[in-house]
């Protein structure tokens, strides 16, 4: 195994030990934060903190780094115009979200451990994926 | 159960886990571009992601197995509502350029405007769908 991916899977264990720990696995849990007009539960909110306190402190000094210690160049997305396909993806993504109570993240360590809601709902958001694949790339030909 | 600690210590986790991606690799840890990239990316670009994902996964059901509070097995979310919020999600989050984590954890922590926008669109049509759903029709999902 390289190093490349040992830093992958490591980074992967820690991001779904902190989803686990944090209760984020349990889609009521997140509902619960969702539900801010009835019975609201602050959980996801503590999570996001903690997880964004860290990012932001960290990032700054990880992106000072001429390079990543395993890598040539950061590939940190340098897009900063907010148009219509991220305004109304991630409309689209959270009215999914809000349906059942998961996002990806959640959904993938669900299905692992075999909930049988995730087991349900990963095909069909790996479906989602693949359709706007093929909108987008029916998009690409159009246009030539 | 007061749940603060273990959100801040579990959130706490995912940023480490995002700052370790992106000091070895210089990659960031959003789940939705990582599982889209396994498909469409270069071959050469596949492995750190299925790596990623297996880390997530097993790490992420092992502990759950663990904990006290783990979701429990048999869920009953309703099958067409399931399916139907998979797909949203799916399709959302690639159309979106990104998640809960891509967005939020990262996009946030980096400080753009753009992923503060995207955060704040789905954060706005979640809360409003719950709102819908539980308290206009009444479904408990």
């Amino acid at each position: 195994m390289n190093r490349t991916v040992a830093a992958a899977l490591m980074s992967g264990a820690l991001f779904g030990l902190g989803l686990a720990i944090s209760g984020m696995t349990d889609r009521h849990v997140v509902l619960g934060f969702l539900d801010l007009f009835g019975d609201f539960n602050p959980q996801l909110a503590f999570v996001l903190a903690g997880a964004v306190a860290v990012t932001a402190i960290a990032f700054r000094f990880v992106l000072r780094l001429p390079q990543p210690v395993l890598g040539t160049h950061f590939r940190v997305p340098t897009d900063t115009t907010i148009d219509r396909p991220l305004l109304l993806g991630s409309a689209i993504f959270g009215v999914g979200w809000a349906l059942i109570g998961y996002c990806p993240g959640p959904a993938l360590v669900g299905l692992a451990g075999g909930l049988r809601d995730a087991v349900i709902f990963v095909p069909a958001m790996l479906a989602g994926s693949f359709a706007h694949y093929l909108v987008e790339r029916r998009g690409n030909i159009d246009a030539e | 159960m007061s749940t603060w600690a273990p959100g801040l210590f579990g959130g706490a986790l995912i940023g480490l886990s995002a700052t370790l991606l992106l000091w070895s690799i210089g990659r960031i840890a959003g789940i939705s571009g990582i599982v889209n990239g396994l498909g469409s990316a270069p071959r050469s670009d596949r492995a750190w992601r299925a790596a990623f994902l297996i880390g997530l996964m097993t790490a992420g059901a092992v502990a759950m197995q663990f904990l006290p509070y783990a979701p429990a097995r048999q869920q009953t979310g309703s099958t067409p509502i399931l399916l139907l919020a998979g797909l949203l999600v799916g399709f959302g989050t690639r159309m979106g350029n990104g998640c809960t984590s891509g967005h939020g954890v990262c996009g946030l922590g980096r400080l753009s405007w753009r992923s503060l926008a995207a955060v704040l669109t789905f954060m706005s049509t979640a809360i409003a769908t719950v709102f819908v759903m539980r308290h206009l029709l009444g479904s408990q999902s």
